[in-house]
């Protein structure tokens, strides 16, 4: 944790750790690849599915490039969203339970996107629009509410729940009170679901994030000296809240772009970065851990939720029965130390 | 209520202390305070009773309410409507409010997380889960919810205990919340499969889910009050662990309290108080969560008795006004009380929030 302190003892040990988690986590994120773009009605092997990235004409470049490639980078591009969001909150309010279900930004986007699709009778871009704003306001909201000459973790948490509440029985409201069919629409959107993945949607959410993460980056030291306590990080010259209000400011950006493209992904956000935090166990917020977690979480669950069930169902369904195993398993293997 | 509040105690919990003025001083005005409260939340119970009988989608008069309850004639319509549909829903509402509530105070109590409502054990999932199961194979009264929703909730919570005290630290806090959202989210995936797949269970799912007082008869109620009972007392027996474990689990064990077991303990009444809500009136977990904060504002967060007698009150206050002002919109239909409560609660939280008085 002290890492100022205690680092010329450790740092090698520590940095084999890194380094390990997140070659490995690349690795698997590769190998989820490689399984997405084979895997399907028209099974490919390896050296079709690379042949067809280097761009060999033939049947396999168009079931590849043009099917299956945006699913897996919309996964990809969500999961890194979803996982770096969930850390930005978690470590800069300091709260194990924060992330956008808790912060918000998931009901207020689903609030909006629901009452596109059961009041305006809109789908596709719409309601990718609706959940964007939808998710943004409620970031607006809460800095309004919390916001008070600087702003406690704690302020901004609590915030959050009152409005998730809110928009949450805005939701519970429309779906009680719309045709069952309609209403099963909007629940598998609140699942979260990959369906209407396109390279349009790659090409939006994508500048997007290239944006965000960057940023995001550039606060982790900052999120780390916050890890000691306000009182220390501000001794050590950063601004505490500067640091907090920056974080859950990006996080709120992220969930909500991630949400808009695939609606709010269940557990994802929530659970990527406990369990990077448990696979490093340095300490260290991970941010870049968490994102790949994410990523990890998100792309193997579509993978089982198009190949593995007998139905098709919405890669939501499968990041909760997936991550909450690992989740467990990790908290379970943690020996007191 | 009360503008300035010199006496409440300090954010750091402890022994009311008040150097300047002297301790006797300052800790009895914090106890006239604590009895107004007490007294002001119960005036706003009683009236919530009140409207919630007197108040409804037809119209009866405030003598007639009264005489159908003392003196009933039998066939008489509105005489009907109080006694077989509002006394029991305003029954309902007073023990689900009370039992949520109660809960809230004492997870975020045990927690020490200010955001812990009676959802976190996975209980409110566990319900849910059992509820939806139930009506896939068939179940479609209340009083078969009933049964499901408890046992789900009690199965869910022993679940979620277990596996947190599998990790080398046991089940601490932290443990017990991150594998609660664990399960809750395996929990959610199950009750959504179901829901994608058979429409007819979710259409009436979807209506149970939001929380209700509707439709709920007294039969409701003999089979759960004594889980609520025990809940309450186990409470109240607990309050004093609760006030200890607040300074940190070292300080409290170094006072003498056995935290392991005070925490089994109040899990145990968390238990029974909230899945006789959850099985009575559905997951309305926003109860839970709202209501200990309004408390601990109105009556200082570091004794958990007066926190729980206030809370008691207000939590079936909450509901009830909710219930009540949900009949009224949209007559002859009505808007769920579980919806209202986060109309109703939410501003109240934020406005908590806004002045900056979180205690925790």
């Amino acid at each position: 944790m002290s890492v100022v302190a205690i680092a010329p003892l450790r740092l090698p040990a520590r940095v084999l750790r890194r380094t390990a988690v997140h070659a490995g986590l690349v690795a698997a994120v590769l190998a989820v690849g490689c399984l997405a773009l084979m895997l399907g009605d028209y099974r490919l092997t390896v050296g079709q599915v690379l042949g067809a990235l280097v761009g060999d004409p033939g049947p396999a470049h168009f079931v590849v490039v043009e099917l299956r490639a945006p699913r897996w980078v919309l996964g990809v591009l969500v999961g890194l969203a979803f996982g770096v969001s969930g850390a930005l909150f978690q470590t800069s309010l300091r709260n194990p339970l924060a992330s956008p279900d808790v912060l918000g930004v998931s009901q207020g986007a689903s609030a909006a996107a629901v009452a596109t699709l059961l009041v305006g009778g809109a789908s596709g871009w719409a309601m990718t629009a609706a959940a964007a704003g939808g998710g943004v306001l409620v970031g607006v909201l809460l800095y309004a509410v919390a916001w008070k000459q600087g702003t406690t973790g704690q302020r901004f948490v609590l915030s959050g729940i009152g409005v998730a509440y809110l928009a949450g029985s805005v939701v519970g409201y429309l779906l009680t009170r719309s045709d069952v069919r309609d209403a099963q629409a909007a629940l598998t959107w609140m699942t979260g679901s990959l369906g209407q993945s396109s390279w349009q949607l790659v090409q939006v959410l994508g500048p997007v994030l290239l944006v965000l993460l960057p940023l995001a980056a550039l606060l982790a030291r900052g999120l780390d000296l916050l890890q000691l306590g306000d009182d220390r990080a501000a001794s050590l010259g950063r601004r505490p809240e500067v640091v907090r209000g920056g974080a859950v400011l990006l996080g709120v950006l992220l969930a909500s772009a991630a949400t808009a493209a695939a609606g709010p992904v269940a557990f994802v956000a929530f659970a990527a970065a406990p369990i990077a935090r448990r696979l490093l166990g340095d300490g260290t917020p991970g941010l870049a851990a968490s994102g790949l977690v994410g990523v990890v979480l998100v792309t193997a669950s579509d993978v089982v939720a198009q190949h593995l069930l007998p139905v098709d169902v919405p890669v939501g369904i499968v990041t909760g029965a997936l991550g909450a195993p690992v989740l467990i398993w990790l908290l379970a293997r943690r020996r007191t130390s | 209520m009360t503008t300035t509040a010199p006496a409440a105690p300090a954010r750091t919990s402890g022994a009311p202390v008040t150097p300047q003025t002297g301790e006797s001083e300052g800790t009895a005005r914090l106890r006239r305070r604590r009895v107004a409260v007490v007294v002001g939340a119960l005036l706003l119970l009683a009236l919530a009773c009140a409207a919630s009988l007197a108040w409804g989608a037809r119209d009866i008069a405030p003598g007639q309410v009264w005489r159908a309850l003392v003196d009933p004639v039998a066939g008489d319509n509105d005489h009907l409507v109080v006694r077989d549909l509002r006394v029991p829903r305003t029954l309902v509402g007073l023990v689900g409010g009370a039992a949520f509530a109660a809960a809230g105070v004492l997870l975020q109590g045990v927690t020490r997380n200010p955001i812990a409502d009676p959802g976190l054990l996975g209980i409110n999932a566990g319900a849910s889960l059992a509820v939806v199961v139930a009506i896939a194979l068939g179940a479609s009264s209340i009083g078969a919810y009933v049964w499901c929703a408890f046992a789900g909730a009690v199965l869910a919570a022993l679940v979620v205990h277990l596996a947190a005290s599998l990790s080398g630290d046991g089940p601490t806090p932290v443990t017990l919340a991150l594998v609660g959202a664990a399960f809750s989210a395996l929990a959610t995936s199950a009750i959504t499969v179901v829901l994608l797949t058979d429409q007819r269970t979710l259409g009436e799912f979807r209506s149970w889910q939001v929380g209700s007082l509707a439709n709920r008869s007294l039969d409701l109620l003999p089979p759960v009050l004594p889980f609520v009972v025990l809940g309450v007392v186990l409470a109240v027996a607990a309050a004093p662990v609760l006030d200890a474990l607040a300074l940190g689990d070292d300080v409290a064990a170094a006072l003498g309290v056995r935290v392991g077991r005070g925490r089994a303990l109040v899990l145990l009444a968390v238990v029974l108080l909230c899945g006789s809500a959850v099985s009575l009136v559905g997951p309305i977990a926003f109860v839970g969560l709202v209501v200990p904060h309004l408390a601990r504002m109105l009556v200082g967060a570091h004794d958990h008795r007066w926190l729980l007698g206030v809370s008691l009150l207000l939590g079936p206050s909450l509901l009830l006004a909710a219930d009540v002002i949900g009949r009224l919109l949209a007559p002859p239909g009505e808007v769920e009380a579980g919806l209202v409560v986060a109309v109703l609660g939410a501003p109240v939280l934020l406005a908590i929030v806004r002045r900056g008085r979180v205690l925790a």
